[in-house]
């Protein structure tokens, strides 16, 4: 299944909720394509939904890094939330789990921006 | 990228065929994958005059993948390690990482030309297959 994402905001923040597979061909071009669309808004506070990503590929965790380092030049901030366990795993193999921000639930991960 | 979504399909087949367990069956299948793309993409440079070669053979015991390239080869010491601390933000570079997680046997053939990379993963009797 390819990748959808849903934008929507609370409180501030910019909540990118996506759905299906970031993969090589398959979701790595819109989830960068999202974020470079927000960070040239001005958007400061990015999170973005995990809850329904099943698979991540090694291209996949390449686009998060690079929204992590593309909001970081711009003086904003990429926070995850709801980690599957298959993606959890590999975020940690990877030690990507100690470079984000990760958060279980919603609540906490909007009150982290303030 | 259809050729590698192919060879994703086929490893799929062949795991759930074999009785593998699906948590296992889920990383072999992404290091499978892993290798195909680092093939199409990394070797054939998205050539499409250009073939990569599969052969995938599942037993009880053991698991055993071929991928081929045709293209130029690369240097295998001059990959960064993607867990060191300069390199964790890198936007690349995690590909053969992940494959070597989740095989037992990583290697590579220089082919004239291409590259070829062989997985080799052994079950243990309790783990690997259900059955």
């Amino acid at each position: 299944m390819a990748l959808s994402i849903a934008t929507r905001e609370l409180d501030g923040v910019t909540i990118l909720d996506l759905s299906g597979r970031i993969t090589l061909g398959e979701g790595s071009v819109q989830l960068r394509d999202a974020i470079r669309e927000l960070i040239s808004k001005g958007v400061k506070n990015i999170l973005i939904g995990l809850g329904e990503v099943n698979y991540i590929d090694s291209s996949g965790l390449g686009e998060l890094v690079s929204a992590y380092t593309t909001a970081k030049n711009q003086q904003a901030n990429v926070k995850l939330l709801n980690l599957t366990k298959k993606v959890k795993d590999v975020l940690q193999l990877t030690k990507l789990y100690t470079v984000f921000d990760i958060y279980e639930d919603e609540a906490s991960a909007i009150a982290s921006f303030k | 990228m259809e050729s590698v979504s192919r060879v994703e399909e086929e490893a799929e087949k062949l795991m759930e065929a074999a009785g593998i367990d699906p948590d296992e069956a889920f990383k072999l299948v992404m290091g499978v994958r892993e290798a195909a793309v680092n093939a199409v993409l990394h070797g054939n440079s998205y050539d499409p005059a250009k073939f990569i070669t599969v052969t995938m053979e599942c037993s009880a015991e053991q698991l055993m993948v071929t991928v081929a390239d045709e293209g130029t080869g690369f240097d295998l010491e001059k990959l960064p390690d993607p867990l060191a601390e300069e390199n964790i933000l890198r936007g690349t570079g995690r590909g053969i990482f992940l494959i070597r997680s989740f095989f037992d046997e990583v290697n590579f053939r220089q082919l004239h030309p291409g590259t070829e990379v062989r997985l080799v993963k052994t079950f243990a009797a309790s783990t690997g297959v259900s059955s």
